[in-house]
């Protein structure tokens, strides 16, 4: 095994939490406050994504596995989500959970599979089976094929908070993000989350300390399946639809893209990244200029240039400035 | 009518047909992934957008040159193959001593940046290109009518992968690249210059797929997104046959191929995703792939 892996930002294994809290209460101010000067449908998709890119961060900053695949559970998640609401006229949080199960069934099966093998045949194996998937949703019926699922209502949050009220929904939506990021950071620095990093790092010594390696993968990759499919369903509540778009692979795509922008296996890195990426698809959307395009060349200029991406840059920066 | 298993000898015969033209493609894609692979070990995303370019050469060819099919099937192979070691030399080179995920990542960006170019100039609705007139026509079989272009593109394939095999397990370049395949370092050594022959290699599998787009031009239209809905099947055509040989790709993807098409007669629905499933049955069974020797 080669000793370079995938760049990331050193993170030191015990610190304080304060700064941490200080982080995450400048966090949650800043939500609170943004739908002042930020239109808040933006600011609830950029919350989607940077939940979905944190997920997919999950694996592959933390257990170094790249998923080409992590489109499956975003959009499989959204399908169900949104035919629960639509069809089943269930409240919001039961179509929520029932969009987390379809990604965690989902995870476990695509992760069983591509879990036998290791780095690219990895991510090709990823990539073909959510191609797989999409192929599935574009023919079975409820999907609605090119039409997709839509008009419907977001309906009463426990049957209590209208989620049709914007404000509602935003601050429902930040909520959830919230947890999300915690969970993913809890999950990062517990003893489970050492072991991923110790795969991560040396995946021959961590089999030798006796670890089942392949389990803790499989865990892995459930739960960032089951956080990505999270931010799916939360993205249909938010649209009102599922489509296509949300399964292709292009999805799987752009979640890379936001990662590794912001700074693959750093914690502010992913949301960082999604916002980057949010904003430039907004401000090229109404520009006539190509997104693909754009997409693509700040893949390579990503790849080339800066692969710590611009949090792990800034970490770099203020480390070898205190050294 | 002669029936095998309850379907006409025709149109069984007719989905075979199909199926051995895409086989052809999915061979003559997976040779080129697996000869750069095997020595660059970049796993080259982009080669699904260098065959749509070899299209588009060709259609741009006789569009604004007035350059026909067989001056098209040499020129436009050159143009992509010069193309790809550009890319090469002046970008992909620095990855190299990086994680093998960059390769993949940056030639994606590449895919994506070459598709949302033409995409831009061209729109995604495909543009016609005629098959050449030495080409046109049918010939009847007897059990079958086979399109005199389809015949060529099978047999075409077939000559370019098996000459392929021959340059690269027979001839003394061929030597020098499973050498530095196996050991770049000490090939280098011996005075080979390793950085020119990744360069040409990387050059050489893109050459491959400006070829399979050519022959790919007039049985499909000339479009931007054909190179991305066919890559995802080439990669699990590539992950079934292993990447460890030469000859493996070629005839994983003959296989894959005549499958697909028996699948669209005897279970139609299953017809796209056949290749994926028989991908994870391979994985569960056999990871290393039919035949890969590494694990």
């Amino acid at each position: 095994m080669s000793a370079t892996r995938i760049d990331t930002a050193g993170m030191p294994a015990r610190r304080s939490a304060a700064p941490a809290l200080i982080l995450l209460a400048a966090l949650v101010a800043a939500l609170l406050i943004a739908p002042v000067w930020i239109y808040p449908v933006f600011m609830m998709k950029l919350l989607c994504f940077a939940l979905f890119a944190a997920a997919f961060n999950l694996l592959l900053g933390y257990t170094g596995l790249l998923s080409f695949g992590h489109a499956a559970f975003f959009g499989g998640a959204a399908y169900v989500s949104a035919h629960a609401m639509k069809v089943w006229q269930v409240t919001p949080e039961v179509a929520i959970l029932a969009g987390i199960a379809t990604a965690v069934v989902l995870g476990l099966v695509i992760g069983a599979i591509a879990i036998r093998r290791q780095g690219i045949y990895f991510a090709m194996i990823t990539l073909a089976l959510s191609q797989m998937f999409y192929f599935f949703c574009l023919q079975a019926p409820f999907t609605n094929g090119e039409d997709g699922i839509q008009g419907f209502s977001r309906g009463r949050l426990f049957g209590l908070v209208d989620l049709n009220d914007t404000m509602n929904l935003y601050y429902f939506i930040a909520a959830v993000t919230v947890l999300g990021l915690l969970a993913i950071w809890r999950i990062v620095h517990s003893p489970f989350g050492q072991i991923l990093k110790a795969i991560r790092e040396n995946e021959p010594r961590t089999i030798s300390l006796g670890y089942s390696v392949q389990r803790y993968k499989l865990a892995a990759f459930v739960m960032s399946a089951a956080l990505a499919g999270l931010a799916g369903s939360l993205k249909a509540l938010l649209f009102q639809f599922a489509t296509l778009t949300d399964v292709a692979w292009n999805m799987s795509g752009e979640v890379i893209l936001m990662t590794l922008l912001g700074g693959i296996g750093t914690m502010a890195g992913p949301v960082v990244g999604a916002a980057i990426l949010v904003g430039l698809q907004n401000f090229f959307a109404t520009s006539g200029f190509p997104v693909t395009i754009v997409l693509g060349a700040t893949f390579m200029i990503c790849v080339l240039l800066f692969r710590r991406g611009v949090v792990g840059e800034l970490a770099h920066w203020l480390e070898s400035r205190k050294a | 009518m002669t029936m095998i298993f309850g379907v006409p000898l025709p149109a069984l015969m007719g989905q075979l047909l199909v199926g051995l033209i895409n086989g052809s493609f999915y061979a003559l894609l997976s040779l080129g992934l697996a000869v750069i692979f095997g020595l660059l070990r970049v796993i080259n995303f982009a080669h699904g957008a260098f065959y749509m370019l070899g299209a588009f050469a060709a259609w741009m060819l006789l569009a604004y040159a007035g350059i026909g099919y067989w001056g098209a099937l040499v020129l436009a192979p050159l143009i992509v193959g010069v193309a790809g070691m550009a890319i090469e030399r002046l970008m992909l080179r620095r990855l190299y001593g990086l994680d093998h995920l960059y390769g993949l990542l940056f030639t994606f960006g590449l895919a994506l940046l070459l598709e949302g170019t033409f995409r831009h100039f061209f729109g995604t609705s495909g543009q016609p290109y005629a098959a050449p007139e030495a080409l046109r026509g049918a010939t009847n079989l007897g059990f079958m009518v086979l399109p005199n272009y389809r015949g060529w593109v099978v047999a075409a394939s077939l000559v370019i992968c098996l000459g392929t095999w021959a340059v690269i397990e027979k001839t003394s370049i061929g030597a020098y690249l499973r050498a530095a395949t196996e050991n770049a370092t000490l090939v280098q050594a011996f005075g080979v210059n390793v950085p020119v022959l990744l360069t040409v290699t990387y050059g050489f599998g893109c050459a491959l797929a400006g070829i399979a787009g050519v022959l790919a031009a007039p049985v499909f239209q000339v479009s931007p997104l054909m190179g991305s809905n066919l890559i995802i099947v080439v990669f699990a055509v590539v992950v079934i046959g292993g990447m460890g040989s030469i000859l493996g790709a070629i005839v994983t993807g003959y296989m894959l191929g005549i499958v697909e098409g028996l699948c669209k007669v005897f279970y139609p629905e299953a017809a796209n995703i056949v290749v994926f499933v028989i991908m994870a049955i391979v994985l569960l069974l056999r990871p290393a792939g039919l035949f890969g020797k590494d694990s």
